[in-house]
């Protein structure tokens, strides 16, 4: 226990200096949550245990998500029969915002509202947009932050490592 | 597993992933300036100058990590000033300037190259500049430093042999650091040194005529072929708890040539509907003279520097601007993601302490014709596209 | 050479506040709290070019030169 504190440590003073890269592989599982969607009916994390989910953070003011939206859209609609589903929790305080945004940006994919931020703060959300790729067990795998362009290309190389396991 | 577990374990699993990242600095996911033309029209009126022209900036990114930009930008002079007339003839002018920009996202900085060329029929300016922004901690942060060199021959129109030079450096570093959720501050510190031909070649000053009280003569400005100096800048923004900011500013400036001078600004920016807002401010600013400053020299050549030039007079400057700005964001249009269209309109008042205006209508002895001030109206009509 | 070591000493300054903040605090102002910091009524350079003109405006009637800002940055929104 004492050197795992240590060991802690040494990570948390070394993560000030490292940079939070584009993506990373990680093994843990991924925290449960339930928010309201869309649809009006709430969603569970759990309850798409089985599938593939990318969790993806975004707001309406975020330039780089209205970049990455329509992607991932194809994304949904090329793999969502094979076991896929993206949940993308919206993190605007105000919702009419992210409805104005998804007039302009039409997506397929579930929404999700976290206005209190609750779930962000589950996944120490470090920036716009944030995504978590979780395998069918639950598990959180691939985390990118940020998106630039050919991002797309890693996201779709994981899903379907994924989707095959 | 509690979901506090949980959260701990992602937390770990993060910080471990971290740590095996090569060494870096904190920063999260800069971003490129977006794709974008920007048409300006501006026009200065006032003081007996109009000053107009156009200014297009077009910039393109090529793949992810690189922009170009290329701005070309007009000014048309149609001159008539205090010192004009108090020495030669209206005349009119143009310059143009351009210039060509790389930005370049390496590593979550974006490193900043340029070179700007500007003509005009009697002074070329050239500058080189390079800047380097990055963000810090969890993207609160942000630090930019610049450079730029920059390398200008002076020449006078009617004298061909007429030839010299003045280089100049430019230091700059900037702070900007989010405070809350609803405020930032912002810290700017820019050291400028100028080396060379620092004067205006067809200014002159004046002294009393030794043969007669009543008059003055002429002679040619002498400056110093150094100059260096500091600005140090504050600033904040905040968001009221509806759609609007305010904003407060604060300049100290001083230089080698004894000049200080503090800057003052407030602004409003208000949110009328989604699409228009309105904003307002005011500006003061404040100068006194150089050195060797001086409306009126006793006799010729009474001193190693000699200056009438207005700018180094002691002076006071009022600003008061409005504007409405229309900006459409996700448009309908075809090709276009945003568009802005602004238009700004700002009133400025130079009041000069001890420069007096030699062409006043009446009889006066030199040094007591009335102190000089002007006003002058500055129109901008902008539009920015991205697309 | 003063003023140049001003400058030295005071992008030491900065560059270790920016990065000093890293080791005891946290940034307390996270990627999802920024919706306001986003709005462009809190951008200091919303106009582009017509802001710089008005640099271009003042740095000729005036001696006072540089510090203008305009770097942008600031949001950390992206």
């Amino acid at each position: 226990m004492k050197a795992s504190i240590k060991s802690l440590a040494v990570a948390g003073i070394l993560a000030c200096l490292s940079p939070l890269a584009g993506a990373e592989a990680i093994n843990v599982p991924a925290p449960d949550f339930t928010l309201e969607s869309r649809s009006g009916e709430n969603l569970r994390l759990e309850d798409h245990r089985g599938e593939v989910v990318m969790l993806n953070f975004w707001a309406s003011w975020c330039g780089p998500c209205r970049q990455e939206m329509p992607l991932m859209d194809e994304l949904y609609s090329q793999y969502k029969d094979l076991g896929f589903t993206i949940l993308a929790v919206n993190v605007d305080e105000n919702r009419e915002e992210a409805h104005r945004f998804l007039d302009k940006v039409p997506v397929n994919y579930p929404i999700l509202y976290d206005p209190e931020s609750s779930v962000s703060e589950l996944y120490e959300v470090q920036a716009m947009p944030t995504t978590v790729m979780i395998d069918r067990n639950g598990n959180a795998r691939y985390l990118h932050y940020g998106y630039q362009p050919g991002y797309e290309d890693e996201y779709e190389q994981q899903i379907r490592e994924l989707v095959r396991e | 597993m509690a979901a506090t577990d949980r959260r701990q374990l992602v937390r770990s699993g993060l910080l471990l992933l971290l740590a095996l990242v090569p060494f870096g600095h904190q920063a999260i996911a800069a971003t490129l300036p977006v794709d974008n033309v920007d048409v300006l029209y501006h026009r200065y009126d006032g003081g007996g100058m109009v000053i107009d022209g156009p200014s297009v900036l077009v910039r393109k990114g090529i793949g992810s990590s690189v922009s170009f930009s290329g701005q070309y930008y007009v000014d048309s002079v149609s001159a008539a000033s205090v010192d004009v007339l108090a020495t030669a003839s209206p005349y009119e002018e143009e310059r143009n300037e351009y210039t060509f920009g790389v930005d370049y996202l390496h590593d979550k900085s974006i490193l900043s190259l340029g070179f700007t060329n500007s003509t005009e029929n009697d002074y070329e300016a050239n500058t080189v500049y390079f800047s380097v922004s990055q963000e810090f901690f969890g993207g609160m942060s942000t630090v930019t430093m610049g450079y730029a060199s920059g390398w200008d021959e002076v020449g006078r129109v009617g004298n061909d042999s007429f030839s010299e030079e003045a280089d100049r450096r430019n230091y700059q570093l900037g702070l900007s650091q989010v405070v809350t959720r609803n405020s930032l501050v912002g810290l700017d510190l820019e050291v400028v040194t100028d080396e060379g031909f620092l004067q205006n070649p067809y200014r002159q000053n004046r002294y009393i005529d030794p043969n007669d009280s009543t008059a003055f003569l002429y002679q040619p400005e002498r400056y110093p072929e150094t100059r260096t100096s500091t600005s140090v800048a504050m600033r904040a923004l905040y968001y009221l708890p509806y759609r609007a900011s305010i904003r407060g500013e604060y300049r100290y400036f001083s230089d080698t040539w004894g000049i200080n001078a503090h800057t003052v600004e407030l602004g409003y920016v208000h949110g009328l509907t989604q699409r228009w807002t309105l904003e307002g401010s005011v500006r003061y600013y404040s100068q006194n003279e150089a050195d060797f400053y001086s409306d009126l020299f006793p006799f010729e050549n009474s001193q190693t520097h000699l200056a009438r030039d207005k700018e180094l007079s002691s002076l006071s400057g009022t600003t008061l601007a409005v504007g409405a700005v229309y900006e459409w964001k996700q448009t309908s249009l075809p090709g276009i993601d945003r568009l802005q269209f602004s238009l700004l309109v700002d009133w400025l008042n130079f009041d000069y302490d001890n420069f007096r205006d030699v062409t006043a209508a009446g009889d006066f002895l030199p040094g007591e014709e009335p102190l000089y001030s002007f006003d002058a109206y500055v129109t901008r009509a902008s539009l920015i596209l991205e697309y | 050479m003063r003023s140049l070591s001003i400058f030295t000493v005071s992008a030491l300054l900065a560059a270790s506040f920016a990065v000093s903040g890293c080791s005891s605090v946290k940034p307390w102002v996270k990627p999802y709290e920024r919706d306001n910091l986003a709005d462009p009524v809190m951008s200091l350079s919303r106009h582009g070019k017509a802001d710089s003109y008005m640099h271009h405006v003042y740095q000729a009637r005036e001696s006072a030169r540089g510090a203008e800002g305009g770097s942008g940055g600031g949001c950390g929104c992206n």
